[in-house]
């Protein structure tokens, strides 16, 4: 029973997600799905131990929970007649009446596109957007929402419920947009995948540095996203800079769930496939000509990922590629990340006056990159002092417990100036 | 599904144009609610008078109290309603962003809410 029990957990994880969009779209109500799949799970429990797995346990999910949300609208028919749930219950019963509703019924991909573009929708405050993507696409619970942003449960739950009330009151579709309105509603699309890659990617929860199922859920979204759309090169471009940050990932996590920089990663442990294609998505989308923020990252993660050794990285390349990101995007972050590439392409002394710039800012006082970049930076001209000043300014704001552990453990024993230089940067990933 | 297109813009903005923009605008009014009474999606056209023609009430116990003017001085003022009758919130989106205000006012959608018995 207990591998039983083992197995079904494994088929739920991989099938609840496509088979909720569905059901979605099929009852047009977010709640109501989510109790009638539920309610599937529980009777598939029962059912599957006994007569064993069906051969397509998500055509078989699917179709249990629409019946059992039907039974849930009679009853709540009979208890509550409320108007708007009695209309969907008719109409859900004329359908399964319908010869044809006698078919099974099978999880479409595309719904979970549909779904996204509406849990994106721009009628939806982007707080809101966030926590209804990771919720009803990445499947997180809203305690590991909560844990993510850090915000009390109490906060996501309402943000949810009242993101759901808005999507059945004011009837936001469940559909992909027409070209003509597209583009500017991908744009909202495209950064709800990232900050979920990002979750996953340098987790702040859950103890781990990398929550591979995140992960995987953004690129499989990504992915799904730029099959849907191939003329768009934005997707593609995402789609690329994911698969070349996360073909790192064996390489920067050590043994014991230390953190390992970019610079000291043991590269033979990189997935070469998966750089392959990364690169290639990437000079696929740049060939549209319409370059945009997630190629231009993405061509910056393909120098790196292109360089045999940290030595040999093409600093220069990498500056001039930050500098057509500002275009697009003059966010104090990025403008760091570009002090830090003059820094290796030129010199630490011409970046430590850029970081100056940005520090009369304010902006990022609390963000560890930049103390880090700059201790970094000063450890290189031999002012271990300044350094050791700056690893203190970043302790407080390290983003997770490996992190936390990286500073202290610099602190304790910083590396010789001989030893080749470090880079901690999150939105480059220095690690 | 009904929704209501609140449209707001500066009544000021709109006494500083000249004759000739005025009349401009009206006309795109005109093509707009023919274009969208052609659709059939038009339910009702609704277009109000200024505020300095408004006049607000209060009753407080038991009494009605009369003031001149508006509900609330803002920068932009309700200057008509659309009630549109659409599929969804997008069809919605997308006929609200035809109405010439949009441009240089604000356009609320709201969804009209459905109470059979009033």
């Amino acid at each position: 029973m207990s591998q039983a029990v083992h197995t079904l957990e494994g088929i739920f994880r991989a099938e609840s997600r496509p088979v909720l969009a569905t059901l979605i779209r099929l009852l047009g109500d977010f709640d109501l799905a989510e109790d009638a799949l539920q309610d599937a799970f529980t009777a598939a429990l029962e059912t599957w131990s006994k007569d064993g797995v069906p051969a397509s346990p998500g055509a078989w999910l699917t179709t249990t929970a629409r019946r059992k949300a039907i039974d849930r609208l009679r009853h709540l028919r009979i208890v509550e007649a409320k108007r708007s749930e009695l209309a969907l219950s008719l109409r859900l019963d004329q359908e399964i009446h319908r010869p044809q509703d006698e078919l099974e019924l099978s999880p479409i991909p595309d719904d979970q596109l549909r779904l996204i573009f509406t849990c994106c929708h721009p009628a939806l405050p982007r707080e809101a957007q966030v926590a209804l993507t990771l919720r009803a696409l990445g499947g997180l619970s809203t305690a590991e929402i909560a844990r993510a942003f850090l915000v009390p449960e109490a906060t996501i739950a309402q943000r949810v419920a009242r993101a759901k009330q808005k999507i059945a009151r004011a009837r936001i579709p469940y559909e992909i947009p027409d070209r003509p309105t597209l583009a500017p509603r991908l744009d909202a699309v495209l950064s709800v995948l990232y900050l979920m890659f990002n979750e996953g990617y340098l987790a702040t929860s859950h103890g781990q540095l990398v929550r591979g199922d995140l992960v995987a859920d953004a690129i499989r979204l990504a992915r799904g996203l730029s099959a849907l759309l191939p003329d768009e090169p934005e997707p593609m471009g995402l789609l690329a800079l994911m698969l070349l940050h996360d073909s790192r990932r064996e390489a920067r996590v050590s043994a014991d769930g230390d953190l390992v920089l970019l610079e000291e990663q043991d590269r033979t442990k990189w997935k070469r496939p998966q750089i392959e294609e990364g690169i290639r998505l990437v000079e696929q989308a740049l060939r549209m000509r319409r370059p945009g923020p997630y190629q231009i990252q993405a061509a910056i993660a393909a120098v790196h990922a292109e360089a045999p050794t940290a030595a040999d990285t093409d600093w220069r390349q990498i500056v001039v590629l930050y500098e057509q990101l500002l275009r697009y995007e003059r966010t104090p972050v990025i403008e760091l990340n570009r002090a830090v590439a003059i820094s290796f392409a030129a010199s630490p002394i011409e970046a430590l006056s850029m970081l100056e710039d940005i520090e009369s800012t304010g902006a990022l006082d609390q963000y560890a990159p930049f103390h880090l970049a700059r201790a970094d930076m000063f450890r290189r001209l031999g002012g271990s002092d300044q350094a050791r000043e700056c690893l203190r300014c970043a302790l407080p704001f390290a983003q997770n417990e490996q992190v936390r552990r990286f500073i202290a453990q610099r602190l304790h024993d910083p590396p010789k100036i001989t030893r080749s230089s470090t880079l901690l940067i999150t939105d480059e990933k220095g690690y | 599904m009904k929704y209501a297109l609140l449209i707001y813009a500066a009544e000021k903005d709109w006494a500083e144009k000249s004759q000739e923009e005025q009349g401009r605008i009206y006309a795109e009014y005109m093509n707009y609610s023919v274009e969208l009474k052609k659709s059939g999606k038009m339910h009702s056209c609704e277009p109000l008078d200024p505020t300095s023609t408004a006049t607000t009430i209060r009753v407080r116990d038991g009494k009605t109290i009369t003031t001149d003017g508006p509900f609330a001085d803002t920068k932009e003022q309700l200057g008509g309603i659309y009630v549109v009758d659409v599929k969804d919130l997008n069809e919605a989106i997308t006929w609200a962003s035809k109405i010439p205000d949009a441009r240089t006012g604000s356009i609320e959608i709201r969804p009209l809410m459905n109470v059979p018995e009033m």
